[in-house]
């Protein structure tokens, strides 16, 4: 296999080629959740697995997230390294206080003695017709908590990398993969692997505009970009990749040069990530502002399951060009 | 602990030269006084405090040319303690600061300083402007003041300030130096604006003055000659008092609105031998009476050519009047001073030919003209201030 070849593969795939790579590369690695064995995965992320690797390692649960959470936890703190696996984020509400009062403070109750090296993967985000009970994106309220690490891996090189790193990062990491990006087909080397998970990324370079995004908003960013390009509008797209710790110095810098800060975040508003950001912006850059931030969001509302209400709740292309325009261009 | 600043005597203006003290720390100050002397391209400027207190310290000495709104001097509030004194001389007013670094929220150490900028205010007016825009215009010395906003809700940009200073660089300097062309770029600058931002409308109409000319000819024979009432006065009285039946034309075009002003502050151009002129207000004067009113406008005269005009007078008024009619002039076509709405014109008063009621005769007759911005009134209003206007002349002896 040459260095340079590509593979075709979707972002289904790339997550699956990573959690083959990891139970190949460390025997202490296990996947375990809901369906993930004989089922294949409720999003078919883990079909083939229990095959290949057996029961040991690719464990059905029953169906309690808080259980088999924690005994995630427990064989993290035992020494196993551990990737859990749950539905969807709003099921991961069942989970909080396994996340939040153990696996995200066990190192300091412990006094620095016990790190949980824990992986927990679940999905998030709308766009698939699965109402207001799997479709939110609520990834904004992990990446409140101190102690453990948020990661949203919009792109096919994140979805195959930034496994392996969170592996072997020795704290708790939550991956969030938005449901509607697992069918997205893409290059990817051959030899793609791990990647860093704690810097953000420009995607696309513009003058006038940042536009600070993650997740499946990042590719109607691009989008849009792509479109006010032809009117001659430059915007740069940042993917913050990682929403704890944030890498606000990306998107400091960036603004120190367009002077505008559009956050596009399918969560909702009020007391959001978007509003993290647009603080933290306000504390970095403020002297560098030529026009307030602005943020597109998630309207405000449990996610519809209507095709049309759920399109209409999200952030979309139109508004974000509609938006970067009035931004830019004066007199709005 | 109140700041005495550098004003700003017009949106022409961009520094002054700080020419004498009237007063010096330790002295009482109150509201209305005129504690410092300024030239400025339109003269020397007597400046008054806006409020009580005492002076606390003076930082900037005469013959120093400092930017509007720059700290002239400090001023103690009534009942505030006064400064230790080894405090005094050694805090010197730097504003060297660092340009902002975006990654100085992360540093360790000191607080970086906040970047230098330009004053959001002058003379009490904010400005809406973009925080980098203000870095901007602080590190290309460019007056907020004189820049129009066309961001989101007018507010100055980036591009503004940048149009802005471009625009100061093409600025031809005519032989600098001599303050007659300092005045002519003054003028040239806010008549520039002027005609480029404000629609003018004209208007004008033929006044008999008979009554009036009949009027101050019986008054002014009880005067002795020092006191007679010229024909100029009546005129502006009636402007004035016809403003209350068209307070349109009476305010400010500022930020793409009319600030409607309440006291009615008369710009009265006057003229200097050397060229140029200014138009200095005359103070509330629909509140004063015609031999009031002449004392006022004489007293203006006199300290306008012998360079002595207050502040206030220079940035009060609310409209303006012109009067070119002792040049022979017959209809004088206006153009309107920024931010004002309006210009007054008064011809020469010739004896014409008269038709009233079927008869012929021989009047005094004046020519009035109306400037006016379109944005702030329309015609028909323009129409019902003109004869206002009329009106009141007809009755000399009310006004």
């Amino acid at each position: 296999m040459s260095k340079n070849e590509m593979i075709q593969i979707t972002y289904r795939e790339a997550v699956r080629e990573a959690i083959r790579e990891a139970l190949q590369r460390d025997e202490r690695v296990f996947l375990l959740g809901e369906d993930v064995g004989r089922y294949g995965g409720c999003f078919a992320v883990s079909k083939g697995l229990l095959e290949e690797f057996g029961p040991e390692r690719i464990v059905d649960t029953p169906l309690s997230e808080s259980g088999f959470t924690g005994a995630g936890i427990g064989a993290a703190l035992g020494g196993m390294r551990p990737i859990v696996e749950i539905m969807t984020v709003n099921f991961s509400l069942l989970a909080a206080d396994q996340i939040l009062n153990n696996a995200a403070t066990f190192l300091h109750m412990s006094g620095g003695l016990f790190n949980v090296p824990l992986v927990i993967r679940m999905s998030t985000g709308g766009g698939k017709q699965l109402a207001a009970q799997h479709s939110h994106s609520l990834e904004g309220w992990y990446a409140h908590i101190p102690g453990i690490k948020v990661l949203t891996p919009a792109t096919l090189e994140d979805a195959r990398g930034m496994l392996w790193s969170a592996l072997e990062d020795p704290d708790p990491v939550l991956i969030f993969e938005h449901q509607s990006l697992l069918n997205m087909e893409g290059q990817l080397p051959a030899d793609a692997g791990a990647v860093d998970i704690d810097r953000a990324r420009i995607r696309r370079p513009g003058s006038d505009l940042s536009v600070i995004t993650y997740g499946a908003s990042l590719f109607k960013a691009l989008e849009a970009a792509e479109m006010l390009a032809g009117e001659g509008i430059e915007v740069e797209v940042i993917d913050l990749r990682t929403l704890r710790p944030l890498d606000d110095a990306t998107f400091l810098t960036s603004i120190a040069s367009t002077h505008r800060a559009l956050i596009v975040d399918e969560g909702w508003r009020s007391g959001g990530i978007s509003a993290e950001i647009c603080a933290r912006i306000m504390e970095g850059a403020f002297y560098e502002l030529d026009a307030p931030v602005e943020r597109i969001c998630g309207a405000e509302v449990p996610m519809p399951y209507a095709k049309h209400l759920e399109e209409a709740a999200m952030p979309q292309v139109e508004a974000i060009v509609t938006t970067a325009k009035r931004m830019v261009r004066s007199n709005g | 602990m109140a700041e005495f600043r550098m004003p700003s005597l017009g949106a022409d203006m961009k520094e002054g030269l700080l020419v004498e003290w009237k007063v010096k720390p330790g002295d009482q100050v109150k509201r209305g006084d005129i504690i410092s002397e300024v030239e400025t391209q339109k003269g020397i400027i007597e400046i008054e405090v806006f409020t009580d207190g005492t002076i606390e310290q003076i930082l900037v000495h005469p013959g120093e040319k400092v930017p509007v709104s720059t700290v002239l001097a400090t001023i103690r509030a009534p009942g505030e303690e006064a400064k230790a004194p080894h405090e005094e001389g050694t805090e010197e007013p730097t504003f060297k600061y660092k340009l902002c670094s975006i990654a100085a929220h992360r540093k360790e150490g000191p607080e970086e300083q906040p970047p230098e900028l330009a004053p959001a205010t002058t003379a009490g007016k904010r400005f809406r402007v973009s925080p980098s825009a203000r870095k901007l215009a602080a590190e290309l010395a460019v007056n907020l003041s004189t820049v129009q906003g066309t961001g989101q809700g007018n507010a100055i940009t980036r591009a503004d300030i940048e149009r802005a200073a471009e625009a100061q660089k093409t600025t031809v300097t005519v032989a600098p130096g001599k303050p007659e062309a300092g005045m002519r770029q003054a003028i040239a600058t806010a008549m520039a604006r002027s005609n480029r931002e404000i629609p003018h409308y004209y208007l004008a109409t033929h006044i008999d003055m008979g009554n009036t000319m009949r009027w101050l000819i019986s008054e002014n024979k009880k005067r002795s000659i020092k006191e007679r009432i010229l024909p100029v006065v009546p005129l502006i009285k009636a402007t004035a008092l016809a403003l209350g039946k068209a307070p349109e034309l009476n305010g400010f075009w500022i930020g793409d609105r009319l600030q409607l002003q309440q006291a009615v502050h008369v710009g009265f151009a006057i003229s200097f031998r050397r060229g140029g002129l200014v138009a200095p207000a005359i103070h509330h004067a629909n509140l004063k009476s015609l031999p009031e009113l002449m004392e006022s406008l004489h007293d203006l005269i006199t300290r306008t050519r012998g360079g002595r005009l207050r502040s206030s007078e220079l940035t009060d008024a609310t409209i303006t009047v012109s009067c070119l009619g002792d040049l022979g002039v017959e209809t004088v076509y206006g153009v309107i001073y920024p931010p004002q709405v309006a210009l007054v014109g008064f011809g020469k008063i010739t004896e014409q030919p008269w038709a009233e009621n079927g008869m012929l005769g021989i009047r005094p007759v004046q020519t009035t003209t109306l400037a006016a911005d379109h944005r702030a009134s329309d015609g028909h209003l323009g129409a019902k201030f003109l004869e206002a206007i009329n009106q009141y002349l007809q009755k000399p002896e009310e006004l």
